[in-house]
């Protein structure tokens, strides 16, 4: 297997740079944050503590590779850091020190060629609310560069076979609910053939059914076009299910990553039952949330 | 597909999705010509307005004039407001829709969406400026039979160009201040406006007033406009008018995508593409 994806020591912060803005504009890159010890860095004092508490480090020193074809999990709770690790691989956001490369195109020296090859879906459906779906994934195919005929025609294909009515395609996006838009945003990202589709928790706010559909999608995806995903969620059964392997993110870290059944290993079973990604998922973030009050006790 | 027919085509998507965009708001578009009718309107009543309030009995022709005088400052400031606002909407319509992350995302080049939102917003505010003169047709006898129209379409075709420049420098703020850029940018309209003698000649300005007259590129789009109006200047003596806003719009444009270039860069870096507030 070929790898798609290398995120190699990537570290992001947000928060108030040292610098004023203009000198942040024009070049001169900021000192690569060398606090890197996690959320909110507590030394220092005076002002300087105050500065530096209004820093996150959002990303921190993570490294991994996923491979062609693979649907490649990450998992972790509110803030962990996932959506930001997707916008680094997606070219908006510029990481701080290390690298991500996708399929051999380094994602800041050659972000065009990456962003050819990519699309992602968000947790906000981000549309023209008032232009209708047919009219917002129109924009969103030509910006790749395909022809408008065809477009359209992929597009009820798509929609349709997500399960949105015909005449909902027509009609503005704001007169439809959250999981419709969503199922939108999904159509988005597949129209324009991306080898490697980065999905962040693609169906949140999905009813069942519609779960069900997105999920057969993103594993036709992967089985017909052989596209290599990446996905967040906080549906843990989804994740064991769909994922080939599933990196647990907390306060920026990696701090698992293997196959859902190897990591369902790692605790032992309770009370006689099965260990589910669930347990998992708390007991490995938990004690890093009782570490954190100790420390700030 | 070579790069350049795929950036050309990426460039029709901001055409189309403007064109789609005006559809779907077309009642907002419509409140904003009665608006600006009635703006051009008003404002060239005061040539009518200033023999009555200056007591003194000027000539019908004067007052003529100053009619169409005021009028072309109107429409040719129309014309030149509304390309700066599509440019710098560029970004401040997407950031309200939440859709920039997608659009900076997308293989295109900056140029390329730059190009899409010019031809458009050349096209559509020459359209809506013909409305705007139009109804104004009705209300005042306007004699164009000195004009020269082709001389006069050429000089605002000529100086929407530096207004593009303005327009992508100015398009950064709402990328750099996701809360108040929008409004910022109508400092750099209310400043041209002072200084640009569109209801007035420039020499009635103070001194230093003057001076910043010469570097907008509106002041030459205006007074070659009047002219060929007017006087009916031929083409070729337009030279004069249109080589100085060509001159600007060569340096306003590049300049203008490397500020939008080094903004992008800051918004990356810092986070700011994805704040809504
Ligand atoms: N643009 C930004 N500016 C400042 N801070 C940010 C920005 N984006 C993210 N952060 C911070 O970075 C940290 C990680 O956020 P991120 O959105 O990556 O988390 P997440 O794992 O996706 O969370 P969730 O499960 O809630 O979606 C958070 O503390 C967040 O406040
Ligand atoms: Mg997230």
């Amino acid at each position: 297997m070929t790898t798609a994806i290398i995120v190699n020591e990537v570290y992001k912060k947000f928060g108030k740079s040292e610098l004023p803005f203009w000198r942040r504009i024009f070049g001169h890159t900021n000192g690569n944050g060398s606090n890197g010890n996690g959320h909110n860095g507590h030394n220092g004092n005076g002002a300087k503590a105050a500065e530096k508490s209004k820093v996150v480090v959002a990303v921190d020193k993570v490294s991994f590779t996923v491979g062609t074809g693979e649907i490649f999990g990450v998992l972790g709770p509110n803030g962990g850091g996932k959506s930001t690790l997707i916008r680094l691989i997606s070219t908006l956001l510029l990481p701080d020190q290390g690298s991500i490369s996708v399929f051999g195109y380094d994602v800041v020296r050659q972000s065009m060629a990456v962003q050819q090859i990519i699309n992602r879906v968000s947790v906000e459906a981000s549309f023209f609310k008032k232009l209708s779906p047919m009219e917002n994934l129109l924009y969103g195919a030509r910006l790749y560069g395909q022809d408008g005929a065809e477009t359209r025609k992929k597009v009820v294909d798509i929609l349709t076979r997500l399960g949105l009515e015909k005449r909902a395609i027509y009609n503005p996006m704001e007169e439809m609910s959250r999981g419709m838009q969503q199922k939108v945003a999904i159509a988005r990202a597949l129209l324009t053939k991306p080898h490697l589709l980065l999905l962040d928790e693609p169906t949140t706010g999905l009813d069942p059914r519609s779960k069900r559909e997105v999920q057969a999608v993103v594993r036709e995806m992967r089985e017909k076009s052989g596209t290599t995903i990446l996905l967040t969620t906080h549906d843990m059964v989804e994740a064991d299910q769909l994922c080939d392997r599933i990196a647990i993110m907390n306060s920026g870290k990696v701090i698992a990553l293997d196959t859902p059944a190897e990591l369902k290993k790692l605790i032992p079973p309770k009370d006689g039952q099965e260990t589910t990604l669930e347990d998992v998922f708390i007991e490995l973030t938990g004690k890093k949330l009782v570490n954190e009050e100790e420390e700030t006790v | 597909m070579t790069t350049l027919t795929y950036q050309i085509r990426a460039s029709y998507a901001f055409v189309e999705r403007n064109i789609n965009l005006i559809k779907r708001y077309w009642s907002w578009e419509l409140v904003w010509l009665v608006y600006s009718i009635a703006d051009s309107l008003a404002v060239s009543f005061i040539g009518l307005g200033v023999g009555k309030l200056g007591g003194g009995n000027p000539s019908t022709a004067d007052t003529n004039y100053l009619v169409i005088y005021l009028l072309i400052g109107t429409l040719v400031w129309r014309f030149l407001s509304t390309i700066f606002y599509w440019i710098t909407n560029l970004i401040g319509i997407e950031r309200w829709e939440g859709t920039i992350e997608y659009t900076l995302m997308a293989p295109v080049r900056r140029i390329t969406h730059m190009a899409g939102q010019t031809f458009f917003a050349i096209s559509y505010s020459l359209f809506f400026t013909g409305m705007v003169l139009l109804a104004t047709a009705l209300v005042f006898k306007i004699d164009l039979s000195k004009a020269n129209l082709l001389g006069g379409t050429l000089m605002l075709l000529a100086g929407s160009f530096s207004f593009v420049g303005i327009g992508v420098m100015a398009s950064v703020l709402p990328l750099l201040f996701p809360e108040r850029g929008e409004q910022m940018t109508h400092v750099f309209i209310a400043l041209l406006l002072l200084v640009s003698g569109i209801y007035y000649p420039v020499d009635v300005l103070p001194p230093v007033l003057q001076k910043l007259a010469v570097l907008s590129p509106a002041t030459y789009v205006l007074e070659g406009t009047r002219r060929t109006l007017l006087e009916g200047l031929p083409t070729w003596d337009l030279w004069q008018y249109i080589w100085p806003v060509l001159l600007m719009g060569a340096v306003l444009i590049p300049s203008g995508l490397w500020v939008f270039s080094m903004a992008e860069r800051y918004a990356k870096k810092t986070g700011k593409l994805h704040r809504n507030g």
